[in-house]
């Protein structure tokens, strides 16, 4: 029998949430990830950003066992989440949420019922007590009117909040956000904004969030961690990594066209590119 | 209500569902000739049967009336011993009946037909029927027609 | 030349990789089935959508095909004078062949190129992820419900197929062309054997048939790539495969219940 996950809340906040050490992982002939060591403290919200394609979404698959690393370790409060069955992989999950990029509602459900699902499929609960329950996440995020919508009626903004909604249905201990902000209107940008913060700090959680919209996320994170190139470059607080000196955080953080970030896919030289021959 | 609705609708399917195989099973397929038969046996002798087999009907005045359940081979005379169930509801068939081997159009299968005799005393389980005629097999009949005109004017055999 | 040596090779390994993976995940899908007695009201849903839906294209056509059959096959015999056999003739080339494979290509029409998109949308928008991360398994939560639902709905379309087929096939013979009514009844009951004929033709055909285009229909929108042309792409897979793997076990049936091999 293993230690279940999680279980105890009191334990010391000095272990870390997650811990990833040597992580590598390689899509194809692509090397995602280059040795890579992480440490996710409990109960703060921990931001890993990083230009487009550096693989940050890759990293949450990893940290939530979708994927298996070619090398290193992830452990998730102890246990390396990679080597479990998948029965124990899905009891760890119960107390992990994730909010996907698209909300990833199920669209023959309405919002209700999308909410209501982890509850049903994971607990016998009555029915009254399933329709508090319910209620009180979709308070939370703002949605309590839109309960008997579609998911096909909804905003994109508001899909993403009831997903959020459905994410804290069991009550986890982590939540992992996948571009909780991209392609949002300033306006429930800002909503999200708040309410990932909020609901850290009130559930207690353990927050997780990749982008790269660096203004939001350096409002409510307590610790960065930027990626490219399949290495950590830097992490520290946002204020740290505000006034670092390193130029690759300095283009990143100021949103500098120019600097060791290449604009360009890995090519080779454009005069000899351009002067090849065609190949037959 | 919605849930309701959908329960319905599909135990209106599945009842369909097996409504269309009782159908097959009843009125395509005779599944009473399956189960317990519950006519009475006679058999009939015949030289040749030709074409018929178990399960063939047995008919008299067009009427079906039974079916054919055994076909054997008699191996002290080397004729066919068909056995017949009747069904009990034509239970006056006089003995000296008799049976011929028929076919249904040029091509089609071949039965039995029984021809009612005079007699007063009716066949009953495990009679047999001594008039019988067996099966027209065509290439006899080709056979004998061809002898017949090859040789013209020569005396009839 | 080598290189079209290799392409033939590499051809052949990635579609033994395919069917590999296609076996596995039949496997899996029938450890899933178990779950099912827990939460039956899964099952209803699901034989809604490919049953319940799919019924008046199977109460047209069966009907159509069986006028059909009743019309050609009145052509042919009437020259013969043979049209008692009509009966026969319709009842037996529907409960043999017609009814078992033309329904199940039907039914992978209509039924199971849906299945592939809903499976594939779903794939494509995360929602099977979604429920991974929730720690639902979408073999027991989506998959096994879909496959059971359809194994079960193509025997009982089939039967329905078949019975309004020889409906259709009387209405054209008696009531249409004046075949005397008690000799196609009759001779379809002299002909047709319960067990030889329509256990073997309705209910073993239509029960391998469901399970092709059902496992074909689900494999192949849980292996969508998430692009609307991945998701088109495989919609038409299903259909062509389940096609072709229906032709291909119709032969191998009917050669086996004739005793060929």
């Amino acid at each position: 029998m293993l230690p279940t996950p999680f279980s105890s809340p009191e334990s010391s906040p000095a272990v870390a949430a997650v811990t990833v050490r040597g992580l590598s992982f390689q899509r194809g002939e692509r090397l995602i990830f280059d040795r890579v060591d992480l440490d996710i403290p409990r109960g703060k919200v921990t931001a890993i950003m990083g230009p487009s394609g550096t693989g940050k979404t890759t990293l949450l698959q990893l940290i939530s066992g979708q994927l298996r690393p070619d090398a290193g370790r992830i452990e998730v409060d102890g246990v390396c989440i990679h080597q479990l069955q998948r029965r124990e992989l899905y009891r760890v999950r119960q107390r992990m949420g994730m909010l996907f990029q698209s909300g990833a509602l199920f669209t023959d459900l309405s919002v209700f019922e999308n909410v209501a699902f982890p509850l049903r499929e994971h607990t016998r609960l009555p029915e009254t007590l399933i329709r508090t329950l319910v209620l009180m996440k979709l308070e939370a995020v703002g949605l309590r009117g839109a309960r008997e919508l579609m998911p096909a009626q909804l905003s994109g903004g508001m899909a993403r909040r009831v997903a959020l909604a459905r994410a804290i249905a069991l009550d986890p201990q982590m939540i992992l956000y996948d571009e909780p902000f991209a392609g949002q209107d300033p306006i429930s940008m800002a909503v999200l904004v708040k309410l990932i913060r909020r609901l850290n700090d009130a559930l207690g959680l353990t927050s997780v969030i990749v982008s790269h919209d660096v203004k939001e996320t350096a409002a409510i994170a307590d610790s960065l961690y930027l990626i490219f190139a399949g290495r950590v470059v830097e992490h520290g607080t946002p204020r740290e990594l505000d006034c670092s000196a390193s130029p690759w955080v300095d283009q990143f953080m100021h949103a500098r066209p120019d600097g060791p970030m290449s604009f360009h896919y890995p090519a080779p030289p454009y005069a000899t590119d351009l002067l090849a021959e065609i190949p037959a | 209500m919605r849930q309701k609705n959908l329960e319905l609708m599909v135990g209106l399917f599945v009842a369909l569902g097996l409504a269309a195989f009782l159908i097959l099973a009843l009125k395509v397929s005779d599944l009473t000739s399956i189960g317990n038969d519950p006519g009475y046996r006679i058999t009939a002798r015949f030289e040749n049967i030709g074409g018929l087999k178990v399960r063939s009907p047995v008919t008299l005045g067009g009427v079906r009336i039974g079916r054919v359940i055994g076909i054997d081979l008699d191996p002290q005379s080397y004729e066919a011993v068909v056995t017949l169930s009747i069904d009990p509801r034509y239970n006056r068939l006089p003995t000296d009946s008799g049976a011929s081997i028929l076919t249904s159009g040029l091509l089609g299968e071949q039965y039995v037909g029984l021809e009612p005799g005079g007699m007063e005393s009716y066949l009953k389980n495990g009679s047999v029927i001594k008039l019988t005629q067996s099966a027209l097999v065509l290439e006899k009949l080709i056979g004998r027609v061809l002898t017949s005109t090859a040789a013209g004017d020569a005396p009839q055999k | 030349m080598t290189a079209g040596l290799t392409g033939i090779g590499g051809f052949i390994l990635h579609k033994l990789a395919r069917l590999g993976r296609a076996n596995l995940f039949l496997l899996r899908l029938l450890g899933a089935l178990r779950f099912l007695f827990r939460r039956p009201g899964w099952l209803i849903k699901q034989l809604y959508a490919v049953g319940v839906l799919s019924l008046p294209i199977i109460l047209v056509s069966g009907l159509f095909v069986g006028m059909v059959l009743g019309l050609q096959g009145y052509a042919n015999l009437v020259e013969f004078g043979a049209t008692s056999s009509l009966g026969t003739v319709v009842a037996l080339s529907l409960i043999r062949e017609l009814g078992p494979v033309l329904t199940a290509l039907l039914y992978a029409g209509r039924a199971g190129s849906a299945l592939t998109a809903e499976i594939g949308l779903m794939k494509a928008t995360e929602q099977l992820a979604s429920m991974q991360m929730m720690a639902v398994d979408p073999f027991q939560r989506v998959l096994a419900p879909r496959f059971l639902a359809g194994c079960l709905a193509v025997p009982i379309l089939t039967g329905i197929f078949t019975a309004v087929g020889i409906l259709g096939g009387y209405l054209v013979a008696v009531v249409q062309l004046g075949v005397d009514g008690g000799a196609f009844w009759a001779q379809m009951q002299a002909k047709v054997q319960l067990f030889a004929d329509i256990g073997n033709g309705v209910l073993i055909k239509s029960a391998v048939f469901g399970i092709l285009a059902n496992w074909v229909a689900l494999f192949e929108g849980y292996e969508t790539l998430p692009t609307a042309e991945g998701v088109s792409l495989a919609t038409t897979r299903t259909v062509v495969i389940t096609s072709l793997a229906v032709l291909g076990w119709d032969f191998l049936l009917t050669a086996l219940m004739f005793g060929v091999w």
